[in-house]
């Protein structure tokens, strides 16, 4: 398990992260707070002690969206930055599914005013387990606050997960997720969306890998609600053998915002890829774009890169490696090394 | 002085069309040859089949490259052997640091220690973190081969017009770098190579020792590569291979 926890970032060492959750299928197994200025507990203890919490209760996300059993029986973890507190090493948390066969989960994360937070979210499984896993999350990144979510995603075959994740991000705040899914699972659904007020800021990156029998369905969307907010959604998809949906929608709800999405994928060998960007105004004077391509590795590029002494495999790896390269700006180094990890262990695999 | 590189009666084929034909050169240590020849004479094909671009076909003869026949040698062994290449137009590979593919050269060619060296001979100091040929300029494509180059340490050098496209300055900074690469200022020089050049400029900076003009894919003249060069400027490749002809 260790390994598996390992794979998704998951330390646990209080020199590297400033506080840890850990949840083994339905079950609060560990959590720990290592500084000052975040608080980190299971949700259901948060909602006992915070009564204020219910109203963050289904406002990223719609409770019609989700499940019966996942609204009445879940759960999961609940973490926030205190204000103007600036929690600059990650703070942990790791969902396991290992018996169960339907995880229930609800997180919710808020940054509150002024305040930052890193998080890193590793989801993995024990490599039998055929469940599935579904998660609720609603984060809330409220005024001048900044919240960088990185979530590593590293599943067995044959599990299935629908995340449902909402983000409502506040006046100058700024939202940046990260999200790598290196391993195989057999399906994944989801399509997390973030709502932007006044001059708010999100940036998605996501690294998807779709091997063979997977099917993914994934995406970002962007609702921007207000003047001078902004919206990137970048996204790198690598299908060896699976069949992956790599969508992006931005809309503009109201003029003087800017979006832009970038959709790249490659076939390895074999594989389905449907790229869909999506851009939709409801008002003029808005500034949309995207760029979508999807394509194979170039043997010029393979060839140039033997012809300064790499093998065929070491040339092919620097290539996949430069694609999923994602220079995600404001990026920790430490969620950034993670990330890099799960790169080069997925590598191994792509080969 | 040793072999370095013979082809014996070589004939090469892209997509089933011969574009190389009964070539036979000999290259010696220290021995730096230029070689010249008109727009799709098989210049360019000719380097590619020697570094073993699995896209030219070899249909005839052998490469031999330090007494080993390499013909079915895949390029990076090649490259292990002692070979090295500066492309004309090489790809440009998103996402792939200069800095990482330095590193990669350098290991090879036991260079590491003059990584800033050379970066800073070359002034490419604030490209090492830039993507492999991304936005980067005629010169600064140039200067990146030749300091992969330089890493990579060939004792067999192929330059592939090192200086078309380049401005007088960078000639002259590409120029010292190609005058390292294969020794030409050392009095015993183990390195050997060859210089494809369209203009002559590069000459100004590297001298050579034999002159090769390719036409129609066969070596139809060869001599001193300076006296080739006033031909060619003087009475074109046409006249420059009449003259050629006659002489032989």
């Amino acid at each position: 398990m260790k390994e598996r926890l390992e794979s998704v970032g998951i330390e646990m060492d209080p020199k590297k992260r400033s506080g840890s959750f850990l949840l083994l299928d339905q079950e609060v197994k560990s959590v720990a707070k290592y500084f000052e200025g975040v608080e980190i507990m299971p949700i259901r203890r948060a909602l006992e002690e915070y009564e204020w919490l219910e109203d963050y209760m289904w406002k990223a996300v719609k409770a019609d969206d989700v499940e019966e059993d996942v609204r009445e029986d879940f759960n999961g973890y609940f973490i926030r930055a205190l204000p103007n507190a600036k929690v600059e090493i990650p703070v942990e948390a790791c969902l396991y599914l290992s018996r169960v066969k339907r995880q229930r989960i609800h997180n919710v994360i808020i940054a509150e005013e002024g305040s930052e937070l890193n998080v890193i979210s590793g989801c993995t499984s024990h490599p039998k387990a055929t469940g599935m896993h579904l998660g609720v999350s609603e984060f809330y990144v409220k005024k001048n606050a900044k919240l960088t979510f990185t979530m590593i995603h590293s599943w067995s075959e044959d599990v299935e997960v629908r995340p449902r994740s909402g983000v409502i991000v506040e006046e100058n705040g700024t939202f940046i997720s990260n999200y790598v899914l290196l391993s195989p699972a057999k399906l994944v659904q989801m399509y997390p969306t973030a709502y932007l007020k006044r001059n708010a800021k999100a940036v998605f990156s996501s690294i998807v890998v779709a091997f063979k029998n997977a099917k993914i369905d994934m995406g970002n969307r962007a609702v921007l609600m207000e003047g001078g907010s902004c919206a990137e959604i970048i996204s790198r998809t690598i299908s060896k053998g699976g069949r992956v949906v790599a969508r992006g929608h931005i809309v503009a709800e109201a003029p003087e915002v800017k979006g832009h999405l970038e959709c790249r994928g490659l076939i390895l060998e074999e594989g389905e890829i449907l790229a869909v960007p999506e851009l939709e105004a409801k008002c003029p004077n808005v500034d949309l774009s995207h760029e979508a391509a999807i394509g194979k590795i170039a043997e010029d590029e393979i060839f140039y890169l033997m012809s300064r002494g790499m093998t065929q495999d070491e040339a092919t790896s620097m290539i996949i490696r430069g694609f999923m390269e994602i220079d995600v700006k404001g990026l920790p180094p430490a969620l950034k090394r993670e990330i890099d990890k799960a790169i080069e262990l997925a590598e191994r695999e792509l080969l | 002085m040793k072999d370095v590189l013979r082809l014996v009666n070589l004939g090469v084929e892209v997509e089933g069309r011969k574009i190389i034909e009964n070539v036979n050169l000999y290259i010696k240590q220290g021995q730096t040859f230029v070689l010249f020849g008109p727009n799709g004479s098989g210049k360019s094909s000719l380097l590619m089949t020697i570094i073993g671009n699995p896209k030219y076909r070899v249909v005839g003869g052998r490469i031999i490259f330090k007494g080993k026949d390499v013909t079915d040698v895949p390029t990076h062994e090649r490259v292990k052997m002692g070979m090295g290449i500066a492309f004309q137009n090489p790809p440009k590979i998103g996402g792939v640091r200069l800095i990482d593919v330095l590193k990669h050269c350098a290991k090879l060619g036991g260079t590491e220690d003059k990584i800033e060296k050379y970066v800073k001979m070359l002034g490419m100091e604030d490209f090492l973190n830039r993507e492999l040929n991304v936005g980067f300029s005629g010169g600064e494509v140039k200067r990146s081969e030749i300091l992969q180059l330089l890493l990579l340490n060939p004792d067999f050098v192929m330059l592939d017009e090192p200086d078309s496209g380049v401005d007088v300055e960078n000639v002259a900074i590409i120029g010292k770098a190609i005058r390292r690469l294969l020794e030409r200022d050392e009095s015993e020089r183990r390195k050997a190579g060859i210089i494809i050049t369209h203009t002559g400029h590069i000459l100004d900076h590297v001298d050579a020792d034999y002159g090769v003009v390719l036409h129609g894919g066969r070596i139809v003249c060869m001599g001193d590569p300076f006296d080739l060069l006033d031909d060619l400027r003087k009475y074109g490749y046409e006249g420059c291979v009449r003259r050629c002809l006659r002489r032989s």
